[in-house]
């Protein structure tokens, strides 16, 4: 129950991997050369516009790795004399490319629109620290879902304020691409805006996708200028072929493109076992982080020694999942993190909730203190302890 | 025991869900049947056959929330020794100590009616 595997589309299935296959009797397993020296192949550059078209943008670019697209773009875009203004929980890559670019960096609280509307007018207002000139660029970094938190970013709220304060946007939708919206095109759809109101979406085909790499995409202007300026695009050996097929088929899968309705199958069960999964740990009693639509769902353990419990726990009664401590998450709120796929049938998810609630009750993890609507035991611990 | 259980229940149980329908009230029995389930560990739907897997289940809780549950085995009979010596230092100094400490505290604030015949007839004369 731990994989990013959102969409399925990461299954060992000798017929869907035919073409892949295909590719890699073709090509080789990898390029061994950058895009622009002899790395540029055409499926490359049809991914490119694949991407594009998928997104409802002028132009994107590929890169071979997912980190690498953060960390070695932002230093491309921003640099000393910019300001940027990053989420509490953005993930190490933003971190690292943010530290990178040399530009001065503020901190909001997590998706606190107040501190970060503060944050932008003090900045506009006082511009930089000992000069006083204005800044040459603001840059809001934030996340589409957050690993750990499974929260999603606030978008309206942010394209508003970003309006208002003439800032840039940088949409790091590393697990929402696929895996939330309607039809999987990611935080955009799901609140209805458009994609020309953010300046550079990002993503990583690791998760939905099944593959590697990550894309940056947004205006043409941009993706040219980072062609030839970001240091990914020039030093960083191409993404290899296999991979590329990859992507290209998944995607191909999710717009409905190759002909069948098992993308939009696929994303349809994603939601639905998102939905039903959710509202059954918290029927059960369990503390639960994250936006209803997020695939992502963190379970809070709380105490250390719970943590390790709970994965020996489970792995007896044969379900691996993925618990998180400190370095990830502040040292008291230790969670164990549960990632949906659409290839999880009713069945498992039942299997796993049952297993949940055993092992709920024997470690005392069912903190919730909410009326529980569907099951009738007034006289749980709990409860009693808090009412009396 | 067993009725100072039900009666706890009973209470708590008013509290939180004022609206027991009758399949509600019947189910609630069996629950406060098994054996030795008092609200302190929040120990709701678990069955214990005996008083053996309750007190293990307790010491397991003990293990995990002083968090000792990931130690090697000699570190967590370190911690249980050290633990152990202090209550018992705690328990003697209490059982030598508490009853002198509270008599001399009742004299100091009650002195009116915990002194001696002796002082008041010091007094008078």
């Amino acid at each position: 129950m731990g994989s990013y595997n959102y969409l399925g589309f990461a299954e060992n299935n000798a017929d869907f991997l035919k073409t892949v296959a295909d590719k890699v009797q073709r090509y080789g397993a990898g390029v061994c050369s950058t895009r622009q020296e002899i790395g540029n192949l055409n499926m490359h550059q049809e991914l490119e516009q694949l991407v594009a078209h998928f997104l409802g943008v002028e132009s994107s670019m590929i890169f071979g790795m997912g980190f690498a697209t953060n960390s070695m773009n932002i230093p491309a875009l921003v640099g000393k004399g910019c300001l940027i203004v990053s989420d509490e929980l953005n993930h190490t890559s933003l971190i690292l490319g943010a530290r990178l670019s040399g530009a001065t960096i503020r901190v909001f609280k997590h998706n606190n629109m107040h501190s970060l509307e503060k944050l932008l007018r003090e900045a506009v207002c006082s511009g930089q620290p000992r000069t006083r000139r204005p800044w040459k660029k603001i840059l809001i970094m934030v996340e589409g879902i957050y690993s750990m938190e499974g929260s999603v970013a606030r978008l309206p709220e942010i394209i508003a304020l970003k309006k208002k304060y003439k800032a840039y946007l940088y949409l790091d939708e590393a697990h929402s691409i696929g895996a939330v919206g309607p039809s999987g095109r990611g935080v955009t759809e799901l609140f209805n805006v458009s994609p020309a109101d953010v300046d550079v979406m990002m993503g990583t085909f690791t998760k939905s996708f099944g593959a590697a790499g990550g894309y940056i995409a947004g205006k043409k202007d941009l993706v040219d200028y980072l062609r030839s300026h970001s240091h990914s695009a020039v030093y960083a050996s191409a993404m290899s072929p296999p991979i590329t097929e990859q992507v290209t088929r998944a995607m191909k899968c999710i717009m409905g493109q190759d002909g069948s309705m098992e993308g939009i199958r696929r994303i349809r069960q994603l939601a639905e076992n998102t939905r039903y999964f959710r509202a059954k740990l918290k029927d059960m009693g369990f503390i639960i982080y994250g936006d209803d639509d997020s695939p992502v769902v963190p379970v809070l353990l709380y105490m250390p020694g719970k943590v390790v419990a709970f994965a020996r726990e489970m792995l007896e009664r044969r379900i691996g999942v993925v618990v998180v401590g400190f370095p990830a998450t502040p040292i008291t709120e230790a969670r164990a993190r549960f990632c949906l796929s659409a290839s999880h049938t009713r069945e498992i998810l039942d299997q796993v909730l049952h297993h949940m609630n055993e092992v709920g009750d024997l470690l005392c993890l069912k903190f919730s203190r909410r009326k529980r609507s569907s099951w009738p035991d007034p006289c749980k611990g709990t409860n009693s302890e808090v009412d009396s | 025991m067993r009725r100072l259980f039900y009666s706890r229940g009973d209470a708590s149980c008013s509290l939180s869900s004022y609206r027991l329908t009758a399949e509600e009230k019947t189910r609630r029995f069996p629950l406060a049947e098994t054996p030795l389930l008092f609200a302190f560990p929040p120990a709701g739907r678990m069955n214990f056959k005996n008083m053996r897997e309750y007190l293990a289940w307790l010491y397991y809780q003990y293990l995990l929330i002083t968090g000792i549950y990931v130690l090697e085995p000699w570190e967590k009979s370190i911690f249980n020794s050290v633990l152990f010596s202090a209550i018992a230092m705690v328990v003697y100094t209490s059982y030598v100590f508490v009853p002198i400490h509270v008599h001399l505290a009742l004299e100091f604030f009650f002195e009116n009616f915990g002194g001696q015949p002796e002082s008041t007839m010091a007094l008078m004369n």
